[in-house]
């Protein structure tokens, strides 16, 4: 049966069937930390695809989503519990996107290096462990916001 | 955060009683850590067999006690490494660093006979 198709669809974007667009702000405090890496974890389990490597996945999001907002939260935003953070997550038929806005002065994620095994420092882990997990990794400043997004490329199962 | 704190023949087990160490959570742990350094505790054992997701601000949290053993001449180990963490401590290479026991009792007894 073909979904219908009208009055849900929100968005301009083309929706297929088996595409799913969540668009969630919450305040910038790390409270909410949990909340958004569990939905990241549900929502890999929504997933017909993948497959075995479901639970790798629902690992995966939590990581990234928990990574990408607290960038925002502490960095951008200096914890300013007043600011919102937004996030959204698009999952169309092989691609999952994540984007994660912040109002603040933005930074250059070009510079940021590999953290070095060598030295044992306290930080310096966070974009490096989205980069290893995700497939590609931009941060863009924009006139009124700056957004971190990052692409992972889904395989069947 | 929920932390129990106890001592078995001079050894001091942390167990972390969360299913999350994250930036929320980490600078308690971090501190805590700290705290049971700076009163005279040497050797330690942080026992994570609760803690189903740890982010780089846990692992950070981690390595700030392991450099407080280090600078008080003792050793700070881990034990009980779910999925999740372990693959975190593997991906940032925090495992060539760390002790990793299988549980707190293997960690504990790694202790005996020092």
């Amino acid at each position: 049966m073909a979904p219908s198709r009208g009055s849900e669809r929100s968005t301009g974007a083309d929706m297929g069937e088996n595409s799913i667009e969540l668009d969630i702000r919450v305040p910038n405090q790390t409270r909410y930390l949990s909340l958004i890496g569990r939905i990241g974890e549900d929502l890999a389990r929504e997933l017909e695809k993948e497959g075995g490597r479901r639970e790798t996945l629902a690992r995966h999001l939590n990581t990234v989503l928990t990574e990408a907002m607290t960038n925002a939260i502490v960095h951008a935003h200096d914890g300013d519990p007043e600011k919102t953070v937004h996030i959204s997550i698009s999952m169309a038929d092989d691609e999952l996107c994540i984007r994660v806005f912040d109002q603040g002065q933005g930074f250059d994620l070009n510079a940021v290096s590999m953290p070095d095994f060598d030295r044992l420092e306290e930080h310096g882990r966070g974009i490096y462990i989205i980069r290893c997990l995700m497939d590609t990794v931009v941060y863009r400043r924009l006139r009124e916001h700056n957004v971190l997004e990052m692409h992972k490329k889904l395989r069947r199962s | 955060m929920k932390i129990e704190v106890t001592e078995t023949h001079g050894v001091t087990l942390l167990m972390l009683a969360n299913d999350r160490l994250d930036a929320h959570n980490s600078d308690l742990v971090k501190g805590r850590l700290r705290d049971v350094f700076e009163s005279g505790a040497k050797d330690v054992v942080v026992d994570l067999s609760e803690v189903r997701f740890i982010d780089s601000s846990g692992l950070g949290a981690m390595v700030s006690g392991f450099k407080n053993a280090v600078s008080h001449h003792g050793r700070l180990v881990l034990s009980g490494l779910q999925t999740q963490p372990r693959s975190m401590f593997d991906l940032t290479r925090l495992t060539r660093v760390f002790d990793i026991y299988e549980n707190a009792e293997a960690a504990l007894g790694s202790f005996a006979g020092q």
